[in-house]
């Protein structure tokens, strides 16, 4: 297949939701809560880590619009992850609904319902507690094996061996190696080691974590929220709560980005709750505080990567060590980690050996989760870092040491069969792979020949360019399943169902083009609807880049058996054989009969042999091509302040056929700025006692149009034979190479490299002061 | 309290408490389009206008509109659409919780402003957050739409 004949895949084509967000309609979560619903509101824990000795919420239940309190001592007390994540769970079973102990500045203490929020806030603030206060662990380096154990209870667990030991704080490890790595090394004429640190980036998406409930006429629970796995939540809530799977339905409407954040439970099980105990709505909605300090952030990690290679520039060994900090809880600990290696590593498939591993500790910091990126961003920084510093003791150019030594099309790495998510991986070839291509011309659009490693633009200013290269996957083989139904409309028109989680991505835009694509019409023929448990069939939800890859290969399945059922109606109303019919996507011609598609649709819904048309299909991946991609940035630096300023980001990527060229750039450039702002100015500060003091955006600062200039992005021509018409995902690729391109270019540009994230003004000019002063001695 | 405003062209007396905000009392009579992403005037997803000029509705007490003109999307429809024209032609519109709030400033930005720099439309867009796009197709779509509006002005 090729995509010279495509007339919708590939083609330009309009977000099919965007008009009616930019108009203000009622389309998200809160918009959708009953109105008079009941508020709910949480009581947070002032502590690092305590245990609740006793909690007295009468007087709180005894105040005249009270409806509900609920506290550890009368919800269910199962253990289970909010994770999100498929079944069996790969992250420790570890976290109660509500608990007598408390692990972080944030968590969870008691659940107000009143009739308004004014009334729900008073209340908090009469619940009597009385905490018995540990010592918390609030430096990761320090917490394995710590006297201080942050999850002493009984009843938690792993749903296969992970190396979850909580009496040693490790929610999860993990070892592999490839050949020998010591004597690997050993072997080798160059061997260098760099280590880095990257922060809790936060998710920051527009809108906070919120849901609503109520009961419907069946007396069934029906959540609207703002979720990226509306099945999966389905299956935990029910099960933790002890209820018929039926029993639950999940509504997601349009959903404010999520990144990763809203993969997990925050609001569902309060709203579930309260409404289950009083018969009544009920609405929680986020503050902004909340979702900074009480929802998710990315792993901070700490990561060392010895490299050994050859004069020549041949790298022969990599051996990776990893320690990451999950906070309070276990959500993703293993998968992300996993990530680390094992979408990082093999970007570098010819090497002798490889070795990785490590271990993920609990500490009493706001948990970590599922985060755009996933792991791969926090090792991308790290190895890509290190290859230049390999690079300058090669003398070789940055550029010239990654195209030796870099993934190739029709190559693999020994990687993907060792390590999966969780669990073993998959061998697969790469059927595309045109990483050569985007760095090449990645250096041709930044034009780095003239401007590498640095230009002195100004008496105190200097311009200089950095870059790196990243792989990413397209969902989880044997694991992700996604399906769509079609069903043929009485004028000719589509109605797709599928369980594809849109959160802003434009998954539905991407789906009705793949639909529109295969039964040759145009996008405003087929109307889709998504995600809501009750009327969509099953997918595993919008992570791990998957939506495109999974679930535009489920709905073009789907497409591909409607074409074929609707030529077998045509054959049969034409007296026909099925070959002998041609369809153009509105006529069905034999010969010198034919039929018109609307026609045929009219006619078996109203005159002759009645019944409707409809088909459902899914799939799930026996691989998951990587799209790739190389990032160069160029950057302006007053050596005088240390403070820089973006010039431009180039972005070359590898993502197979783009399904939607300008929502695939949205995807490429909102990851290169998500990703600029965890290398620039993103800091997560933690006062002494645990608090987190960045939680709000005047103190945790994203970037904004300020801050953004120029974004070059290109796609390579390239095709997968696994994808969608050729698509692989693009979803997260884009905010892997940032932290380490621009570190490189700020070595570039005054020498220094900076090796915790973010990287700012101040640590620029201590680290130009620092070599000043050595030199000078 | 009782406060008196101009809400889209048509006169509104709400019933509020003295500490309530615009944003909530405008959700609460079914504004929906006033969408609250932050709470502290950081994020610029709840902007309306008062008398033409944009303000974050979950930082102004409603007392504070009495007798003023406010302006919510609902007013500036068929703008919006076209802005949305623009948004989407560029791929700069995702999870689109922030274009409310970007179609009222580029409103009130076209009326302030005849021809404005690029400084001057970023300074005046660096309000409204938005965490999909990495805004760089959404200042080509703000660029582009400007253009148009200023030839129809010129005709």
């Amino acid at each position: 297949m090729s995509k010279s004949n495509l007339k919708v895949v590939n083609n330009k084509t309009r977000s099919v939701d965007g008009h009616a967000e930019m108009m203000g309609r009622p389309l998200y979560t809160d918009d959708y809560a009953p109105h008079g619903s009941l508020v709910c509101r949480m009581l947070r824990s002032p502590h690092a880590f305590a245990h609740i000795k006793n909690i007295d919420t009468s007087k709180a239940e005894a105040l005249n619009g009270v409806k509900c309190v609920l506290t550890y001592k009368n919800v269910p007390h199962v253990a289970m992850s909010r994770a999100g994540q498929a079944a069996p769970s790969p992250s420790p079973i570890d976290k109660f609904i509500l608990d007598e102990y408390v692990r972080y500045v944030g968590d969870e203490v008691a659940c107000v319902a009143a009739i308004n929020e004014r009334i729900a806030e008073d209340a908090l603030k009469l619940i009597e507690v009385e905490y018995e206060v540990f010592e918390p662990v609030l430096d990761y380096k320090k917490a394995f094996q710590n006297k201080t154990v942050i999850h002493p209870e009984e009843g938690i667990s792993q749903a296969f061996e992970m190396g979850f030991r909580p009496k040693d704080n490790v929610a999860a490890s993990y070892e592999m190696q490839v050949g020998d790595v010591e004597s690997a090394l050993k072997k080798c004429e160059v061997v260098i080691e760099h280590t880095a640190e990257s922060q809790a980036q936060a998710h920051a998406m527009m809108e906070p974590h919120c849901s609503n409930a109520r009961l419907d006429d069946h007396n069934r629970l029906v959540i609207y929220t703002c979720t990226q796995t509306p099945f999966h939540m389905r299956r935990i809530l029910a099960k933790t709560l002890g209820m018929p799977l039926n029993g639950v339905r999940i509504v997601k409407p349009r959903v404010g980005g999520g990144f990763g954040g809203k993969q997990a439970f925050h609001c569902e099980f309060f709203v579930a709750l309260v409404t289950l105990r009083t018969g009544l709505p009920s609405k929680m909605v986020y503050s902004r505080e909340e979702v900074f300090g009480a929802s998710y952030t990315r792993h901070p990690m700490c990561i060392t990567m010895k490299i050994g290679a050859d004069k020549d520039g041949t790298i022969r060994a990599i051996d990776c060590r990893a320690l990451s900090d999950t906070g309070a809880y276990g959500e993703h600990a293993l998968t992300v980690f996993m990530i680390v290696g094992s979408k990082v590593l093999p970007l570098y498939n010819k090497v002798d050996a490889v070795r990785f591993g490590g271990r993920v500790v609990y500490t009493n910091h706001v948990p970590a989760g599922a985060y755009r990126g996933y792991g791969a961003i926090q090792g991308n920084y790290v190895l890509e870092s290190a290859i230049d510093i390999l690079a300058e003791k090669l003398h070789m150019s940055p550029i010239e040491l990654r195209l030796k030594n870099s993934m190739k099309e029709k190559e693999t790495s020994p990687i993907f069969e060792i390590m999966g998510e969780g669990t073993k991986g998959t061998p697969m070839i790469m059927e595309s792979c045109k990483l050569p291509y985007c760095i090449t011309r990645g250096a041709e659009l930044i034009d780095w020949d003239k401007k590498y490693p640095r230009i002195q633009v100004g008496p105190h200013t200097i311009r200089s360019v950095g870059m790196a290269i990243a792989m990413q996957g397209s969902g989880i083989p044997y694991m992700d399943m996604g399906s769509s139904s079609i069903k043929l409309n009485d004028d000719g028109s589509y109605m797709v169902t599928s369980g594809a989680t849109d959160i802003g991505q434009g998954s539905d835009t991407v789906i009705t083009q793949i639909v529109a694509e295969e039964l040759m019409t145009s996008v405003d023929r087929v109307t889709i609807y998504s995600s809501d448990t009750d009327l969509t069939p099953f997918d595993v939800g919008a992570y791990a880049s998957s939506t495109t890859y999974v679930s535009g290969n489920a709905a073009l399945r789907a497409a591909q058996k409607m074409k074929a059922r609707l030529i077998r109606e045509a054959a049969a109303i034409l007296e026909v054989k099925e070959d002998d019919i041609d369809f153009d996507g509105k006529v069905f011609v034999a010969g010198d009969k034919s039929i018109k598609l609307a026609d045929l649709a009219s006619r078996i819904t109203y005159s002759k042999d009645m019944h409707q048309v409809a088909v459902t299909e899914s799939f799930f991946g026996r691989v998951s091509p990587p799209p790739f991609m190389a990032g160069y940035v160029e950057v302006e630096v007053d050596t005088e302040t240390g403070e820089y300023q973006l010039v431009n980001y180039v972005s070359v990527v590898d993502c197979g056929t783009t399904i939607n060229p300008m929502l695939a750039r949205g995807q490429v450039e909102g990851g290169i700025v998500q990703g600029y702002g965890m290398a620039s100015c993103e800091s997560v500060i933690y006062n002494k006692t645990g608090k987190l003091l960045t939680n709000n955006f005047s103190t945790y600062h994203i970037p904004t149009h300020k801050e953004i200039n120029k974004l070059t992005t290109e796609f390579a021509d390239s095709y997968d034979p696994t994808g969608p018409f050729g698509a692989k995902s693009v979803g997260e690729i884009g905010i892997d190479t940032p932290p380490a391109a621009l570190c490189n270019a700020i070595y570039n540009a005054v020498g220094v490299r900076i090796n915790d994230l973010p990287i700012t003004p101040e640590k620029i000019l201590t680290a130009m002061k620092e070599k000043e002063e050595k030199k000078e001695q | 309290m009782e406060v008196t405003f101009i809400l889209n062209h048509i006169k509104v007396t709400y019933n509020v408490r003295p500490d309530e905000y615009l944003a909530e009392s405008l959700r609460e009579h079914g504004i929906l389009s006033v969408r609250v992403g932050c709470d502290e005037s950081t994020c610029g997803s709840c902007t309306v206008l008062i008398d033409e000029k944009p303000a974050m509705s979950c930082s102004v007490l409603t007392a504070q509109v009495e007798g003023k003109h406010v302006t919510t999307v609902e007013d500036i429809q068929d703008e919006a659409n076209l802005i949305a024209d623009y948004f989407s032609d560029e791929g700069a519109d995702q999870c689109g919780f922030c274009l409310v709030g970007f179609a009222l400033v580029i409103h009130a930005l076209c009326r302030e402003y005849e021809d404005p720099t690029d400084e001057e439309i970023k300074n005046y867009l660096v309000g409204n957050l938005c965490r999909c796009s990495g805004y760089n197709a959404q200042f080509i779509a703000v660029k582009k739409y400007l253009a148009e509006v200023k030839k129809h002005v010129k005709k």
